[in-house]
């Protein structure tokens, strides 16, 4: 452990290739937490979980069922969309009417629920996926970068334009965004409220699925991924404003590439210490995030 | 009157005989048979029960039955604590086996001293039986033997920096002071020393730090996944700097996590990770083979070293008696420390009223992973 490591080109850019790869990941997180959170009001601490399902149901079918790679990696998603799906039918949709905290600590219970279940039938052992297009690491300037990398920051910013263009072009998208501002007057405007909150749901399963499945190669998986990645993204998205998504995305790469360079600079032991202490240390200074709106009411 | 009298006291008679015949030898055990530690518990008790049910078949042990009674303190502390308490108090047991984790043995030795009953730990941390507790001993090689091998194996290829790189739990920090006392008394420059913890899924800047200071050869101290994380991270950062492995990874599980990042990597291992290997004459050969043979077919499941842990102590025991003729705890704890170059899966045993873990360093092997598969370093 020493302070003051010699500062080389090649390992600082290496720092900053691990910071977005994992960033990316935070980013895609921190993306799902805000997509319900805007249109219903609640975090939904499960979302971790829809990355781990991501990943070990590619395994599964990969390994129970003999499927190839990409079957796998499509059926995966579209099984955690679609658990996505079942959680709000089972778990919120009955509950609507309660107070928030309830809702969230329901999605405890769901994330708690979830986590049982994977234990239970697949085990608790780490897993291996392969990466898309082989290890070989690309040398730049020094430093190495994955090829398995590139498929996150690609993917990553694929979701994101995607994202853009849905809530700012597409019918659906700004009847989504309208449940978040007013409830009530996006109802009386003929919005299926219910509707938007499945597809909130669906959405949020989707992209973290995703993440899932893109980082599994890089990071092994197994039944509790989920926890740390679900909390790290839910600090990403504080970090970046609380229901911005484009703060969301911004919070998560933020968030990993001072967690790799706390690890490569300071030390390597408290990496996880160090997301929070930042965390921390933005909140007593900005309180709203990074770019988030400071809370105003209408009087 | 009389036929009722002389009825009665022939079915007392015979209600003595069955309780002098029915006289088992009570072995306890606590294990990790789940949570954290389940790759080590659960190996063992299903070693520890086979083991019991072979003697038994063949006579038991000095003409006795053995009773095995065996808890799951689920790799928690507190249970593990009940369990003890309770193979003492209730079960009354002349002597236990395990746990199987350092934490929870330390937090029952002093049990074993105040009941006067012997245990038998299958954890390897040296605090276990340095200083020696005349109750207490163990039958893994411990961290301090491992480290020689792979200093060893390091002075003979010429290395002088090295590079340690440590999990932060118990297991990774008991080796990270044994290989900091080791290389700096054998004149190792150890010029970096990083850590991780066992949930991280990332290793690149520890790794990339390490590249910084150019070392000669890194040695990576943990149980899986973190050090197959290693493994796979040094290959995605091509990285060509040789790298050791600790003992806890001397297992399949291993090289499937690791996959082709495992090709080349150097660990010492109990002989029990390539009995094929192991020469026809050598002392151990024959335990070796009965254990794998007996194991695979009764568990579909691989062999692993550590359920051989589990299987030494009962193996201890079963000499403690048989050469000993009693099955008093005190008895046993007396013959315990008579047996002299007895073989095990792990290596052969000399107990000694100073020495209550029996082995050396020759009780590993250095291993390379060659094609996915253990090959004996010659």
């Amino acid at each position: 452990m020493s302070f003051l490591t010699v500062i080389d080109f090649s390992s600082l850019l290496q720092y900053l290739i691990t910071g977005l790869t994992l960033g990316s990941i935070y980013g895609m997180t921190a993306l799902g937490f805000t997509i319900i959170l805007n249109s219903t009001g609640v975090i939904n601490f499960a979302q971790g979980e829809f990355v781990m399902l991501g990943g070990m149901m590619s395994v599964y079918f990969m390994t129970a069922l003999g499927l190839t790679e990409p079957v796998a990696v499509v059926l995966a998603v579209l099984g955690t969309t679609v658990i996505g799906a079942l959680v709000e039918r089972l778990a919120i949709r009955p509950v609507r009417q309660s107070p928030a905290i309830n809702l969230v600590i329901i999605t405890i219970g769901v994330s708690i629920l979830i986590r049982g279940l994977v234990m239970f039938f697949w085990g608790k052992d780490t897993h291996v996926l392969q990466s898309f297009s082989g290890d070989t690491p690309i040398m730049f300037l020094g430093a190495a970068i994955m090829p398995q990398a590139l498929w996150v920051l690609g993917v990553s910013a694929f979701l994101l334009v995607g994202f853009k263009f849905f809530f700012s072009k597409t019918l659906h998208g700004k009847a989504m965004l309208a449940c978040s501002f007013d409830v009530k007057a996006a109802s009386l405007v003929g919005i299926g409220v219910e509707r938007m909150v499945l597809l909130s749901f669906m959405i949020s399963a989707f992209v973290g699925a995703v993440g899932g499945v893109i980082l599994a190669p890089i990071t092994m998986t197994s039944y509790d991924v989920g926890v740390l990645l679900g909390l790290k993204g839910f600090a990403a998205c504080i970090l970046g404003g609380l229901g911005n998504p484009f703060g969301a995305a911004a919070g998560g790469i933020v968030l990993g590439i001072l967690e790799s360079l706390g690890a490569g600079f300071i030390s390597s032991a408290y990496k996880d210490a160090l997301a929070f202490v930042i965390l921390l240390i933005l909140l007593f200074a900005k309180p709203s995030g990074l770019f988030g709106q400071k809370d105003s009411k209408r009087v | 009157m009389n036929r009722g009298k002389s009825l009665f006291l022939v079915i007392v008679l015979l209600f003595f005989c069955a309780t002098a015949w029915a006289e088992t030898i009570k072995i306890g055990a606590v294990v990790s048979v789940t949570g954290a530690a389940s790759f080590l518990g659960e190996p063992q008790k299903n070693t520890l029960l086979q083991l019991q049910d072979l003697t038994n078949a063949k006579g038991g042990m000095d003409g006795r039955q053995v009773e095995l009674i065996i808890y799951d303190d689920e790799s928690d502390v507190n249970k593990c604590v009940m369990a003890a308490r309770k193979l003492l108090d209730q079960d009354q047991v002349a002597v236990v086996i395990g746990p199987s984790i350092s934490g929870n043995t330390l937090a029952i030795t002093r049990f074993f001293s105040s009941a006067q009953v012997p245990l038998i730990s299958c954890a390897a941390a040296e605090k276990i039986v340095f200083p020696v507790n005349p109750w207490i001993f163990n039958t893994p090689q411990l961290d301090r033997h491992a480290a020689l091998k792979i200093l060893q194996d390091a002075k003979v290829k010429g290395y002088t920096k090295l590079a340690i790189l440590t999990v932060s739990d118990g297991y990774g920090q008991a080796g990270r002071a044994v290989l900091k006392e080791l290389a700096k008394a054998q004149g190792f420059d150890l010029v970096a020393d990083e850590v991780y913890s066992p949930k991280d899924t990332d290793m690149t800047s520890q790794l990339t730090k390490i590249k910084g200071v150019s070392p000669e050869a890194i040695i990576c101290w943990g149980t899986n996944p973190g050090p197959a994380v290693v493994a796979r991270n040094r290959m995605q950062l091509g990285l060509t700097i040789p790298l050791y492995m600790s003992h806890g990874v001397a297992s399949d599980k291993f090289i499937e996590l690791a996959g082709e990042a495992a090709e080349g990597l150097i660990l010492p291992a109990g002989r029990l990770t390539a009995v094929d290997q192991v020469p026809d004459d050598h002392p151990q050969k024959t335990v070796l083979t009965d254990y794998v043979a007996n194991y695979s077919q009764k568990f579909n499941a691989p062999i692993s070293s550590f359920g051989g842990y589990a299987h030494d102590a009962f193996l201890l025991v079963h000499e403690a008696v048989t050469k000993g003729g009693s099955a008093n705890p005190g008895d046993i704890r007396d013959n315990l420390e008579k047996i002299s170059a007895l073989p095990g899966t792990s290596g052969i045993y000399s107990y000694s009223p100073d020495n209550h873990n029996g082995l050396d360093e020759d009780a590993f092997i250095m291993v390379i992973i060659e094609n996915g598969t253990w090959k004996v370093v010659p």
